[in-house]
């Protein structure tokens, strides 16, 4: 068995409370591993110091990948593999081609998106996530702290979660 | 640091607190189901075995059940695929274009409705798929897959294809999106079930949820796949409708060559949605108790949807005859007055009624906030949509070009029954999502609750 983990899981009842926490903790040195809330807070990831999610680019790729191959597909299927004459058109008919390309691109590009965000999110059926505390797909914002990545004391974090309006410390080890 | 405008109206009333949101809308997965859900789930189940029985005897001896003669060649089928997948559009509005706009109040209806436009569009796609006859080979006829004549493909350059890819595109793409909102929630009723003690039920919603942890790294990426999901539901639900639309407008049949068909559609395709989307809330909010979250503002919301979306349809009706008129192709002309005054008069005054004059009644907030009158009225929008695509298919296709092909159509026990599976699997997929799914987003309800709850807005 491996060494346990320790950390230090601060609970907060209001968003706007914890933003400025996250703000004052991280400015006091001490660094939180993650924040767990029930909805989405505005303006957490940019306190927590995270970059951007790229997910828009892969979406654009995988869209970009689906208008290319619905084109190819077509033109080359009833434009050269058996080109036949309907309703005396060109055989490389591009405005047809259209609506194809157009649902095409919005499929690869949704479902493209949507896999690469549960790749990156280690998200899969069978995996139970870590759980700092229940209450955090309730109604309470959790902030978990790992000792073992931080200098400062845990009596030190604990006064400064306190001090920063967490209705609560707990610790916890996994 | 989220502002609370007075200026904003309520949308959670009842002082409800983030922890009353996860404990309202997890109960009724958690309990057991009522007994006018099991009425209503009997009652769909009973739809659903008639109908699939009728199904089963076209499939036996070929779709020659069907009332259809050599003039009417297309009737009920595509007049009840129109109809569901036109009802399906108002839930691709609600989640999709209203979260662009940023429109706060589709948050408590978004769920229901995502799921209506889900099961809406099966139903839609049954009609297409038994039409195939042999709906088993459907896919070498559909698709582009390699096959034993040469290989032939598939004509790229029908509206049917395109159909083909709209519908399936627009399932999938509505069923991810629908998926993505409901993970969250699921996550909430693992964690009730792990701190009650079921394990089994905590298993099976932390599969659903695919172990979801709320991590705000998490939910800052899943904002921006909700966002550009959104983006690109927007123009597919509008491509959608457009798509069904020119498997009309691109033919020579009078009544159906027309170029305002896409806009027209789609506006009918929302109009409906919207009166389905009413017709089913306004029963779920009063089964489960949802009056604090769906409330008279929402509905009446949903009304001036349902007044805008109208008018433009009735516009559309009007500028179609005068076109027909301005345009002095006689058989154009034919076309409607026909429809006006032959035949099939009954059909298009019931959808003038239905579809023109009834939703004007919104106009008045009594009417618009009244339940009953709400539930009256959606109901006959949807009688009155239903007949405007029975009017455009049916009553252009029964005058041919010849008088000794004149016919008219009367439907067959199949036809109704097969109306009547669509019911059937619509409902009961409707029951079981209501009993075993949140039916309220609770996740994006819990993010306003601070800015938008009574309770909360009299204490700042």
């Amino acid at each position: 068995m491996t060494n346990k983990e320790n950390f230090l899981v601060g609970i907060f009842d209001d968003e706007d409370v914890l933003l400025h926490a996250v703000e004052n903790i991280r400015d006091k040195g001490v660094k939180i591993k993650e924040v767990y809330s029930p909805f989405p807070v505005h303006g957490l990831d940019e306190v927590l110091g995270y970059t951007r999610s790229r997910l828009p680019i892969a979406a654009f790729l995988f869209g970009l990948t689906g208008t290319s191959l619905a084109l190819f597909t077509q033109i080359w299927m009833l434009g050269y593999d058996w080109p036949m004459i309907i309703g005396g058109k060109n055989f490389h008919n591009i405005p047809p081609f259209i609506p194809v390309t157009f649902e095409f691109t919005v499929l690869l590009s949704a479902f493209g998106m949507v896999g690469t965000f549960l790749i990156v999110s280690d998200m899969k059926p069978y995996k139970w996530p870590r759980q700092y505390d229940l209450r955090s797909t309730d109604d309470k914002h959790v902030m978990a702290i790992d000792l073992g990545a931080n200098k400062v004391s845990k009596e030190e974090i604990r006064r400064i979660l306190k001090e920063n309006g967490a209705s609560e410390v707990n610790e916890k080890s996994f | 640091m989220q502002a609370s405008s007075v200026v904003r109206e309520t949308l959670v009333t009842g002082g409800k607190t983030v922890a009353d949101v996860s404990h309202d809308i997890s109960r009724q997965v958690e309990g057991k189901p009522t007994r006018l859900w099991w009425m209503a789930f009997g009652v769909s189940l009973v739809l659903l075995a008639y109908g699939a029985y009728c199904c089963w005897i076209m499939l036996w001896n070929g779709i020659g059940m069907w009332g259809l003669n050599k003039t009417i060649g297309w009737a009920w089928d595509i007049t009840n695929f129109v109809w569901w997948v036109g009802i399906g559009h108002a839930g691709t509005l609600i989640s999709a274009i209203l979260l662009l706009f940023r429109q706060r109040w589709r948050m408590s209806i978004n769920r229901a409705a995502e799921a209506m436009t889900i099961f809406a569009v099966i139903c839609a796609l049954s009609f297409p798929a038994f039409h195939m006859g042999r709906l088993w080979l459907g896919a070498y006829w559909v698709f582009p897959l390699p096959n034993a004549f040469g290989s032939l493909w598939v004509n790229f350059n029908s509206p049917l294809l395109w159909d083909v890819f709209a519908i399936s595109t627009y399932f999938s793409v509505s069923l991810i999106f629908w998926y993505m909102g409901l993970i969250p929630d699921f996550a909430v009723i693992r964690d009730r079930a792990v701190k009650m003690g079921n394990k089994s039920r905590a298993n099976v919603y932390n599969a659903l949820s695919f172990g979801w942890d709320g991590a705000a790294k998490t939910w800052m990426r899943y904002e921006s796949v909700a966002l550009i999901l959104a983006g690109l539901s927007t123009p597919l639900v509008l491509s959608v409708h457009t798509i069904v639309s020119m498997d009309f407008a691109t033919s020579v049949v009078p009544g159906w060559h027309t170029t305002i068909f896409p806009p027209y559609f789609v506006a009918g395709a929302i109009f409906s949605g919207f009166a389905m989307v009413l017709t089913l809330l306004l029963v779920t909010r009063k089964v489960f108790h949802l009056e604090d979250y769906i409330t008279i503002y929402h509905v009446e919301l949903m009304n001036i949807v349902i007044i805008i979306t109208g008018s433009i349809v009735g516009v559309a009706y009007i500028t179609e005859f005068f076109i027909a008129w301005y345009g002095q192709v006689p058989a154009e002309q034919y076309a409607f007055i026909n429809r006006a005054t032959g035949p099939y008069w009954w059909a298009y005054w019931s959808m003038m009624t239905c579809n023109v004059i009834s939703p004007q009644l919104f106009w008045f907030k009594k009417i618009r906030t009244s339940l009953v009158a709400t539930f009256i009225l959606s109901i006959v929008v949807n009688i009155g949509m239903w007949f405007e695509r029975f009017v455009i298919i049916a009553t252009s296709l029964h005058r041919d070009y010849l008088p000794s092909s004149w016919t008219m159509f009367h439907p067959t026990m199949y036809d109704i029954g097969q109306y009547l599976f669509t019911f059937g699997i619509f409902f009961t997929a409707f029951l079981l999502f209501a009993k075993f799914f949140p039916v309220i987003n609770m996740a994006e309800v819990k993010s306003i609750i601070k800015a938008t709850s009574e309770k909360k807005k009299s204490t700042h």
